[in-house]
């Protein structure tokens, strides 16, 4: 199964977080919970699909030597479409991602795979690549959120496990995005190595 | 299809097409959204003073008013009730010396200048800490930290550090300090439009 597995790699053998370690400034970021690395994997995976797809269908179109800034715009319209459809519809999660959505323009994991993939494979391959790595990503966010929601304020998704007051405010902070990290790369990768 | 040739027209002709459907199509993104847009920001700012002003059903006529020495004017709902009768006054204040920045405060005060609520609307204070403010000056349990029910003119709302007579947040005095200055500062614009109407106009417990 070659789409199967060109799905599923983007979840655990190339996942954009915790393997390729790519995208780091939105991964540390927007992770002070849950649901803010929830909503920023999506908005990523949205991007990530649709210009996969456009930079697919009109890699032949693109003359080499310009290639780079063409995918740049098309990155750029659809991040500004997410943009203001979340403004409009979730004003919300907007609000709170704030800064990091126009920031995936940057984000070199959306780059690297029109460079790396959309631009020398199918359109289907590229789509499925697209929901493969995002959803990688929105994932790797997800459980990244969790951790530091859980121990920086005892709750997961705004329910409440424990007390606020025992909770280790470090973790909602920068810093404990960099400790949690470390920590769940270390532990994905002894599940990985115990696999292989 | 073989791919394109890189010379000088081939690449002019893919990037002005590539830019031109982009840009077209934000521009159709950009008419879908632009109501809807409009809209949500609309009923944040309705939800704020609604928020702050109890017994708020529409708003009077907005005024805008410039502080002296300040960079950005302050906007002035007065919010009238079901019977047209106005209710009190929700200001938009704001202060750049935040811990993190700008902070966008909504106050509302009552005819007497008793402030009746407050809703911060924008910040990026330190989850945890300064972020707290929400919540920190509106527990009327807690008299010696709450603004709420409290009167610029009568008592000095500044943090006790600095010998007002309120507590400041525990582990973020500058975050404190900040929107106690943007709650003076909304106090201070309003008794200028109204001097007189409400019953102090003393400069006490202003900008420091």
């Amino acid at each position: 199964m070659n789409q199967w597995k060109n799905f599923s790699k983007g979840f655990i053998k190339e996942n954009p977080v915790f393997i390729l370690l790519l995208g780091m400034c939105p991964t540390l970021g927007t992770t002070g919970s849950a649901i803010n690395g929830l909503g920023m994997g999506l908005a990523t995976t949205f991007v990530l699909v649709m210009s996969n797809l456009v930079i697919s269908l009109i890699k032949n179109l693109i003359p080499d030597k310009v290639r780079i800034p063409a995918f740049i715009v098309v990155i750029a319209t659809f991040v500004t479409i997410v943009q203001m459809v979340m403004q409009a519809y979730l004003p919300s999660l907007y609000e709170s991602l704030g800064l990091f959505i126009p920031l995936i323009v940057v984000n070199c994991i959306v780059l690297g795979r029109a460079e790396a993939f959309a631009s020398k494979n199918s359109i289907f391959s590229s789509i499925i690549d697209g929901v493969g790595i995002g959803l990688g990503f929105a994932f790797a966010l997800t459980v990244l959120g969790s951790v530091r929601e859980l121990l920086g304020s005892g709750k997961i998704f705004n329910l409440n496990v424990y007390p606020e007051q025992y909770g280790m405010l470090i973790f909602i902070l920068a810093p404990g995005a960099f400790i949690a990290l470390g920590f769940l790369i270390a532990i994905i990768n002894r599940l990985n190595k115990s696999k292989a | 299809m073989a791919k394109l040739e890189s010379s000088f027209k081939n690449m002019l002709i893919s990037l002005f097409g590539v830019t031109f459907i982009a840009s077209a199509s934000l521009g159709l993104v950009n008419d879908i959204t632009k109501t809807p847009i409009a809209e949500a920001e609309k009923a944040k700012k309705n939800n704020a003073i609604a928020a702050v002003l109890p017994g708020f059903d529409h708003l009077g006529e907005t005024e805008k008013i410039l502080p002296e020495n300040c960079k950005d004017s302050l906007e002035i709902y007065p919010g009238v009730d079901k019977e047209g009768q106005v209710v009190g006054n929700a200001i938009k204040s704001y202060s750049y010396k935040g811990f993190s920045g700008y902070i966008e405060v909504m106050v509302g005060f009552d005819h007497e200048g008793t402030i009746s609520g407050y809703k911060v609307l924008k910040h990026s204070e330190t989850p945890g800490l300064g972020s707290k403010m929400g919540t920190w000056f509106s527990d009327i349990q807690k008299q010696n930290q709450t603004i709420i029910g409290k009167n610029p003119s009568k008592q000095n709302l500044t943090v006790s550090k600095d010998g007002g007579d309120i507590d400041g947040i525990t582990a973020a005095t500058i975050t404190s300090r900040a929107f106690l200055e943007s709650v003076n500062l909304a106090y201070n614009s309003l008794n200028k439009i109204y001097d007189g109407t409400t019953s102090a106009t003393s400069q006490k417990g202003g900008q420091k």
